[in-house]
């Protein structure tokens, strides 16, 4: 098990971490989610054991190890920018460890050739990395950081390299491999899909402060925060007032005279609110069916992001509301100019306090 | 408003062909992306564009004329890639007019240029602020605007987006091709994200090992894939094998194994024909009541991102499919083992000769 205890890490005047509390369960997959600037590779070089942290303990399986060297830790720590050694061939790097060197031969063939399967590279075992495509030479980094015996895996952005339709296989081969192997993995992305995919649980973190942390399902369909909402699948962030609390919801009024009606009853008459609602719970048709959060507008934009349509409808009050709409024989495309009704659920809409620093700030990247 | 034109490029690096005899025309105005698994070739075709490297053999035609022999600078094209190469030492102003100053413009041609490309670029209010105070994506669009400073009308990207969050990456997608229009530019995106190339693109082009495989617009590309590899990679797909068994003018009868019959539109094969046939996931349905193309299976697993669910169901043959479908908030512990009947339109089926080796002819590298 991995213990961090109020674990801050400054760099000049800038507070990479700050305060971090941690448990990462043995054979658990962690990933640790946020922007650039965030904090994150501090985070796990600070776990290595490649950074010292100006405050707080880490704890391996109860021992502390702030003072000790990162390879006595028994983790591995793969860099986004993996060096191999350009003068050994595929296999010799991946079973190179010295871990497992003194395992007997078959065991080390054994796993070497599991490992090199699982990152498709058993038939290219022989090639120096000098021959390999990038995206191969960063596998070969992968599958040495498995196999070099080590019970936890830290993880910068291993999938990051890769074509973005390759490293959607190789995720769930990835959590397969570290499952099987019973290793523990932390895996730092800013892919918020990679994560709700792979990881037992998310750790959302925000200039050095965690966000958010929970199981995929509770991050995404419980954000804590306006900016968890907005980082973690995104949303359309609407203002206004609460006018009415009644048994059935809230109504919020918006700019122009436009309500919303929400199932969220915990904010007070005269409250200034963001909703919010997902892309994927805004549906765009031609006829008004419910008159509940049903608006009319027109098309602005029709973007094709393959197997889904992002439609931007611009309503009435000028607001632009996004909805994406998965791919199926049921819908039908609306084009640029079309007019339609853009209509939502009460029960789908999530209500936070308007923030104090303004809504752009809140949910603008870093 | 530049047409390229490539005839016969073929680039090798020792043994590997990296452009094997590609000829393809990028129209005046188009936005046009190349796709396809590392070591395709796609930076190398955009870097003979570029005049960054020589083909062997072949031309390369910009507006009509011949500039395979011409040094870079003499092809009116702007080059951005993944690594913004700012100058750090300069403000955003500096970086965008040093090209002209070198090149000896008028300083009142330089600020109208200047002026206008950062109100394209939306970044006016931050001319004074140096790189490393800007975020990257505000960086990259400072490095577009400064490729454009020399009233280039051919943009080359090669990864331009690869260095950013991916947040950060969709929100400019829309910007960049938005800028390309405006100016009306003609522009040659490489990219390793296919949802990048879809959103962006008049036209993808997918490359695999130094050849063009196909090229079409988005949407087409993605439902109607003509080729086996395209179906592949532009999207998640399920592909079964299978042997046609009966034909008709409203389509024809495919068995999938075990006597999983599944009926296809209108295709020009035979009896007796050994086929793949594919499906996207988010076109099969879970559960439905339509009668055509209902199969039933079991669901062995459900994977969650965001939004979509992923069910792997396994079919009576023994093939498992994955269904993909918006989240209703189900229980996933409460899907996993259950029987479930899948359909698929017929529409919806793509059908493909059978390949000598399928998995080496959908291999994503």
């Amino acid at each position: 098990m991995i213990k961090l205890v109020n674990v801050t890490k400054k760099f000049g005047a800038i507070t990479a971490l700050d305060h971090i509390n941690l448990s990462i369960d043995d054979g658990e997959y962690l990933c640790i989610l946020g922007q650039t600037g965030a904090g994150k590779t501090t985070l796990l070089r600070t776990i290595a054991g490649l950074l010292k942290p100006d405050e707080g303990e880490i704890y391996v399986d109860g021992e502390l190890v702030n003072d000790l060297p990162p390879e006595q830790r028994n983790a591995v720590y793969m860099f986004q920018q993996f060096a191999l050694f350009p003068h050994m061939d595929v296999w010799q790097n991946v079973s190179f460890s010295p871990v497992i060197k003194d395992w007997d031969e078959d065991r080390i063939k054994n796993l070497t050739f599991e490992i090199l399967e699982m990152v498709k590279l058993a038939e290219r075992r022989d090639a120096f990395p000098n021959e390999l495509s990038g995206g191969m030479q960063q596998r070969v980094a992968l599958a040495r950081g498995i196999a070099s015996g080590a019970r936890i895996l830290l993880l910068d952005e291993p999938l990051g390299a890769l074509d973005a339709r390759l490293r959607v296989e190789l995720r769930t081969q990835l959590r397969k491999l570290v499952k099987d192997q019973r290793l523990t993995a932390v895996h730092v992305t800013h892919d918020q899909e990679e994560a709700l995919m792979i990881a037992d649980r998310v750790v959302v973190l925000r200039r050095g402060k965690i966000e958010q942390i929970g199981t995929p399902n509770e991050v995404y369909l419980r954000p804590q925060s306006i900016f968890v909402l907005s980082f973690v699948g995104g949303a359309n962030f609407l203002e206004g007032n609460v006018v009415r609390v009644s048994d059935s919801g809230s109504l919020i009024e918006m700019q122009s005279g436009l309500h919303i009606l929400v199932s969220d009853r915990s904010r007070s008459i005269g409250e200034r609110v963001v909703v919010a609602v997902r892309l994927e719970e805004v549906s765009v048709g031609i006829e008004v069916v419910n008159s509940t959060n049903s608006f009319s507008g027109v098309v602005e934009t029709a973007m094709f992001i393959g197997g889904s349509m992002e439609y931007g409808v611009r309503l009435e009050n000028d607001v632009l509301l996004f909805s994406r709409i998965l791919l199926s024989d049921a819908v039908r495309a609306y084009k640029p100019g079309e007019r339609v009704v853009v209509s939502f659920n009460p029960e789908n809409c999530y209500v936070f306090a308007y923030p104090v620093i303004g809504l752009l700030k809140e949910i603008e990247a870093i | 408003m530049p047409e390229v034109k490539l005839v016969n490029i073929t680039k090798r690096y020792g043994k590997i062909v990296a452009n094997d005899d590609i000829s393809f025309t990028i129209k005046d105005g188009e936005y046009v992306s190349i796709i396809g698994p590392s070591g395709c070739g796609k930076t190398t075709m955009i870097k003979n564009i570029a005049g960054i490297i020589q083909p062997d053999s072949g031309e390369i035609y910009i507006d009509g004329n011949p500039v395979t022999d011409l040094p870079i600078e003499d092809r009116g094209i702007g080059y951005v890639f993944q690594n913004i190469a700012l100058f750090p030492h300069m403000t955003v102003w500096d970086n965008i007019t040093y090209g002209p100053r070198v090149k000896g413009f008028t300083p009142e041609e330089i600020r109208a240029l200047a002026l206008e490309m950062l109100e394209m670029i939306k970044v006016d209010a931050r001319s004074d602020a140096f790189p490393d105070e800007l975020s990257g994506g505000t960086q990259q669009k400072t490095a577009v605007a400064r490729a454009l400073m020399s009233r280039a009308e051919l943009l080359l990207l090669d990864e331009p987006l690869g260095a950013l969050d991916v947040k950060v990456r969709a929100e400019l997608r829309f910007e960049l091709r938005r800028l390309v229009k405006d100016l009306k530019l003609t522009a040659l995106h490489v990219t390793h994200d296919q949802e990048e190339a879809m959103s962006i693109s008049d036209r993808v082009l997918v490359m695999k090992r130094g050849r063009i495989v196909e090229a079409g617009v988005p949407i087409t590309l993605y439902s109607q894939p003509k080729n086996i590899f395209t179906a592949n990679f532009v999207g998640e797909a399920n592909f079964l094998t299978g042997v046609i068994t009966q034909v008709s003018d409203e389509g024809s009868l495919i068995d999938v194994g075990d006597g999983l019959q599944l009926m296809t539109k209108s295709i020009d094969k035979r009896i007796g024909n050994r086929v793949v046939i594919a499906f996207r996931p988010e076109f099969a349905s879970i559960g439905d009541g339509k009668k055509v193309n209902r199969i039933s299976g079991k669901v062995k697993d459900a994977l969650y991102s965001g939004s979509i669910m992923r069910l792997k169901v396994q079919l009576a043959n023994g093939d498992l499919i994955i269904v993909k479908k918006a989240l209703n908030f189900e229980k996933p512990k409460s899907i996993i083992g259950k029987k479930t009947s899948v359909t698929i339109s017929p529409d919806n089926i793509i059908v493909y000769d059978q390949p000598e080796n399928l998995n080496k002819e959908l291999a994503l590298e």
